[in-house]
């Protein structure tokens, strides 16, 4: 206890003065790079960024010193694919940004203004080490969901890192379902879209839109023209080996399109074309169930068996509480770390299940440069944990995104310390806060 | 000194009404078979055929033992055979044949029990063709019985099996309604039929739901219940209707004359009142869990359990006092406005004020790790100064949750004659890097890890994409 009085104090005297070169000692460092722990490691921090980190690194004359002996020194976790900050409630839908169930809109949807940093899961996912995220909309009526963006979890009024970062579409089953029924219909759909994009960025002035018979409004349209040219790249949530295959063949006709896939229960079935490919994938950890018909082939060995066939991958949330619950991905990673001693079964040593949270989504994000490691030059986004982060029994004592110490509270630590001795003799509950 | 006082009272009014309200198998079952000979029909029409699969005399020894009823032995030793515990303890004899297994570096516990599942009824895949989870057709549902609805082939329960340790499950109808109709209790085998895994002697359970869905479903039909007032006078009104059925019956029973008509709904809600089905309530909200509780001593019924009861942290007093045990998740919040105020620390403040905890899943993947569920609560517990045993916290996982449905003197723990239903961690349960090693049902090994053909594959699996991969 009071070694951890010490570590915050330490820090909340730093965090100030972010030019004040800081120096975090003694803890087991996990670089994020698929490297393995290092016990008695070193990170230096400065102005926001990471100077250096790892076993041999010298601590520079005049730094600060936060002593992390016993715990353990790690980037933030960065979400894969979540919905964070676009929900409150699920179920009450004036709280609920995720999708647009009567939009005349889709492709063109821009989920910048529906983030919320200031709501509950933001600051309950900042208190399980998260402090990154790819957020999503979801699609509604319509094969495409939007404009999708890359977030910081930082307890202040600027979440948004990147926005129009990607776009996002459905070409499974959903897919199929949103485009009127059928994957003729979903494939159709999305080639029309496309094609129609190239035709406004050609003329944007003299684009039709639906009025001649394009069936793409020009918001949408405008907002697919990066997307085809290359510029930014296209989330597609896909599970079964057939729509992967379908996707991987949507290059032959629209080669600059930067794919990215989410999801991919049967990736493992193909491996060797999505690598080929050079498609990076973020995929759901531990999906094992037919839970549709799309995902008979679903096993917790399919992220180490694209691994093992040179796929890029990451895990990510899409569809398993993926507003409210990114704090899963250190345990999902855990699970994986599990595998390796079940014959049959592949998983992930501990250094790539670790990647797997944090610099692999980066770098399938294009953000590796910024975020997801504590290599030098990225951000200082930091979290000092009690134990080995992809262990139950782990908390967070220390985060900093950007350098700037974040706090670990929420309205769920609130009401926990309100009941957690409940005494009404002389007031009501109400009174304890 | 407070918490365990707390917990002795607790302890007391558990058996306590888990004597007056299932009576245990003997009791229970020559209660009903005598009202059942009065009544002239058959409160078993879909009987068992469940029978324990061979297993050779076993010894597991030099492993840490979790007894399921918060003891831990290190170093210790198991031993089963005939389908029941034999012994438990530092050290045994070897009996002469036995099996020995060294557990050394490994785990024992007893297998683990899901009281909320909805394997079989919502199984996977997920398709309306087999979506038999909620008769939503009426607030009262008590008529049906979930049993006709387990589909045995849903792939669900091998995972359950191997992934989670699970050998007894409990299948509940979904809450859409007040009363979503009777539970059944399954051992976790495979079988051809939903009677090949039923429970021999288990009570039925009643699943009755408050709150949000059976407001939002009728209420969005414009019918009755839309509100929450609703739900509790649409309640209150079928336990005065069964009131008068189960007079009508009494009637009969003590002066004869012309027999009184057989109605389902009716019969288990009298069930219920008779205390011979258990009452598996669906509330998240704490002063929801109030009201439920006064309609109960109302109309004379206990209530065994409460489902999900997000907010048993704020009223684990009423909790303890009442003998209800509290099914929660470890952390699930944010879905639905009832289920806003979750704290992740619920289940152990919960056991620390001496009522009754479970962990639940409600859920075709957490049920594949509810003994990780219980390690993060666990941990969270701790971190706020709650300082429960890992052991301790294993009664969440077995025999808490046996008592809850009636059947804590055949399973749950590792007492001796009890059922063999046994788990082989590969290291420490409550760790993310441990997984079931062998899982041994009525003393018949069902699963083993290093073993490929010893795993289940169900009938919609086979010859399908995947077949033999799934882990």
């Amino acid at each position: 206890m009071k070694a951890l009085l010490i570590v915050f104090a330490a820090l909340a005297y730093a965090a100030p003065t972010a030019a004040q070169t800081v120096a975090i000692t003694g803890g087991t460092v996990v670089v994020g790079d698929g490297s393995d722990p290092m016990p008695g490691g070193t990170v230096v921090v400065r102005d926001g960024r990471i100077i250096a980190a790892g076993a041999n690194v010298p601590v520079p004359s005049g730094a600060e010193i936060v002593d992390a002996t016993g715990r353990w020194v790690t980037p933030g976790i960065v979400g894969g694919f979540t919905r964070l900050g676009l929900v409150e409630v699920g179920a009450v839908s004036s709280t609920n940004d995720s999708s647009a169930d009567t939009s005349e809109f889709s492709a063109g949807l821009d989920i910048v203004p529906a983030i919320n940093p200031l709501s509950a899961a933001i600051a309950t996912n900042r208190t399980g080490g998260v402090t990154r995220a790819v957020v999503a909309p979801e699609t509604a009526n319509a094969i495409f969901g939007g404009q999708g963006a890359v977030i910081d979890l930082g307890a202040d009024m600027n979440p948004i890192m990147r926005p129009r970062a990607f776009q996002f579409v459905e070409l499974g089953e959903r897919g199929a379902a949103r485009a009127g029924g059928s994957r003729s219909a979903s494939h159709a759909t999305f080639r029309n879209a496309l094609d129609q994009a190239l035709v406004y960025a050609r003329n944007p002035a003299g684009y039709g839109g639906q009025s001649s018979d394009s069936l793409l409004n020009r918001v949408d349209a405008a907002a697919l023209v990066p997307v085809v040219q290359g510029r930014i790249p296209l989330i597609v949530h896909v599970e079964q080996a057939r729509d992967i295959l379908n996707v991987i063949a949507l290059r032959s006709d629209y080669p600059q399109l930067k794919i990215i896939l989410v999801g991919a229960s049967e990736g493992w079935t193909v491996a060797p074309q999505i690598a080929a490919a050079g498609i990076p994938v973020i995929a759901s950890a531990l999906n094992d169930l037919p839970a549709q018909f799309e995902q008979l082939a679903a096993t917790q060995s399919n992220i180490g068996r694209m691994r093992d066939a040179g796929v890029q991958v990451a895990i990510g949330m899409i569809d398993d509480n993926d507003a409210h619950q990114i704090r899963y991905s250190a345990q999902y990673a855990g699970n994986l770390v599990a595998l390796n001693r079940i014959p049959g079964a592949t998983g992930l040593s501990w250094g790539e299940a670790f990647a797997a949270i944090s610099s692999w989504p980066a770098e399938i994000m294009g953000l590796g440069s910024e975020i997801g490691s504590l290599r030098p030059g990225r951000r200082a986004d930091i979290v000092i944990w009690d134990g080995d982060p992809l262990e139950l029994s782990s908390n967070v004592d220390v985060m900093m995104i950007d350098g700037v110490q974040q706090p670990l509270t929420s309205r769920q630590t609130r009401l926990r310390d309100r009941y957690l001795s409940i005494d009404e003799q002389q007031l009501p509950q109400a009174y304890e806060w | 000194m407070k918490g365990s006082a707390f917990l002795l009272a607790a302890t007391l009014a558990l058996f306590g009404c888990t004597s007056t309200t299932s009576g245990q198998n003997t009791n229970s079952s020559s209660a009903a078979q005598g009202r059942a000979a009065a009544s002239a029909f058959d409160p078993d029409p879909f009987p068992s055929t469940y029978q324990r699969y061979p297993g050779g005399p076993t010894v597991i020894q030099g492993a840490t033992i979790y007894d399921g009823e918060g003891g831990q032995i290190d170093n210790g030793m198991v031993y089963f055979a005939d389908g029941e515990i034999q012994a438990i303890g530092q050290t045994l004899d070897v009996p002469e044949g036995a099996t020995v297994i060294d557990g050394t570096g490994l785990w024992v516990t007893p297998g683990i029990i899901d009281i909320h599942s909805h394997l079989g009824n919502y199984p996977s895949p997920s398709v309306a063709a087999l979506s038999d989870g909620n008769e939503v057709t009426g607030p009262n549902t008590a008529n049906v019985w979930t049993e006709h609805s387990v589909w045995p082939q849903d792939p669900g329960f091998s995972r359950a099996l191997a992934n989670g340790g699970i050998t007894t499950l409990n299948i509940l109808p979904g809450s859409a309604n007040l009363f979503g109709g009777r539970s059944v209790t399954l051992r976790n085998v495979p079988s051809r039929t939903m009677q090949g895994m039923k429970f021999p002697g288990a009570p039925y359970g009643l699943k009755m739901a408050c709150g949000e869905n059976p407001k939002r479903v009728y209420g969005g039909r414009n019918q009755s219940p839309s509100t929450r007032m609703g739900n509790i006078a649409v309640a209150r009104q079928a336990w005065i209707d069964a009131q008068r059925y189960e007079q009508q019956w009494e009637n009969y029973r003590e002066n004869g004359g012309s027999r009184p008509a057989r109605n389902l709904r009716d019969e288990t809600l009298a069930g219920v009142m008779n205390g011979d089905i258990l009452v598996h309530n669906h509330c998240y909200r704490a002063d929801e869990m109030a009201n439920m509780i006064d309609m109960a001593d109302e109309f004379g019924y206990q209530i065994a359990s409460f489902q999900h009861a997000v907010e048993a942290y704020k009223i684990p007093d009423l909790l303890r006092e009442h003998g209800i045990c509290a099914a929660m998740w470890a952390d699930w919040w944010g879905f639905k406005m009832e289920a806003y105020d979750t704290v992740f620390e619920n289940i152990p403040m919960v056991h620390n004020a001496g009522a009754c905890a479970i962990v639940h899943s409600d859920d075709e993947n957490q049920i594949q790790r509810l003994n990780q569920e219980a390690a993060k609560a666990l941990a969270d517990g701790r971190r706020a100064g709650i300082q429960i045993s890992d052991a301790e916290a294993w009664q969440w996982l077995s025999l808490n949750p046996a008592r809850a449905l009636g059947i804590a003197d055949e399973t749950g723990s590792l007492a001796t004659g009890k059922r063999a239903d046994v788990v082989l961690w590969n290291g420490d349960p409550l760790s993310v890097y441990s997984r079931p090693q062998m899982v041994w049902i009525d003393g018949a090994l069902l699963y083993d890890m290093n073993n490929p053909a010893l795993r289940p594959i169900s009938d919609f699996e086979l010859g399908q994409p995947g077949e033999g991969s799934t882990r």
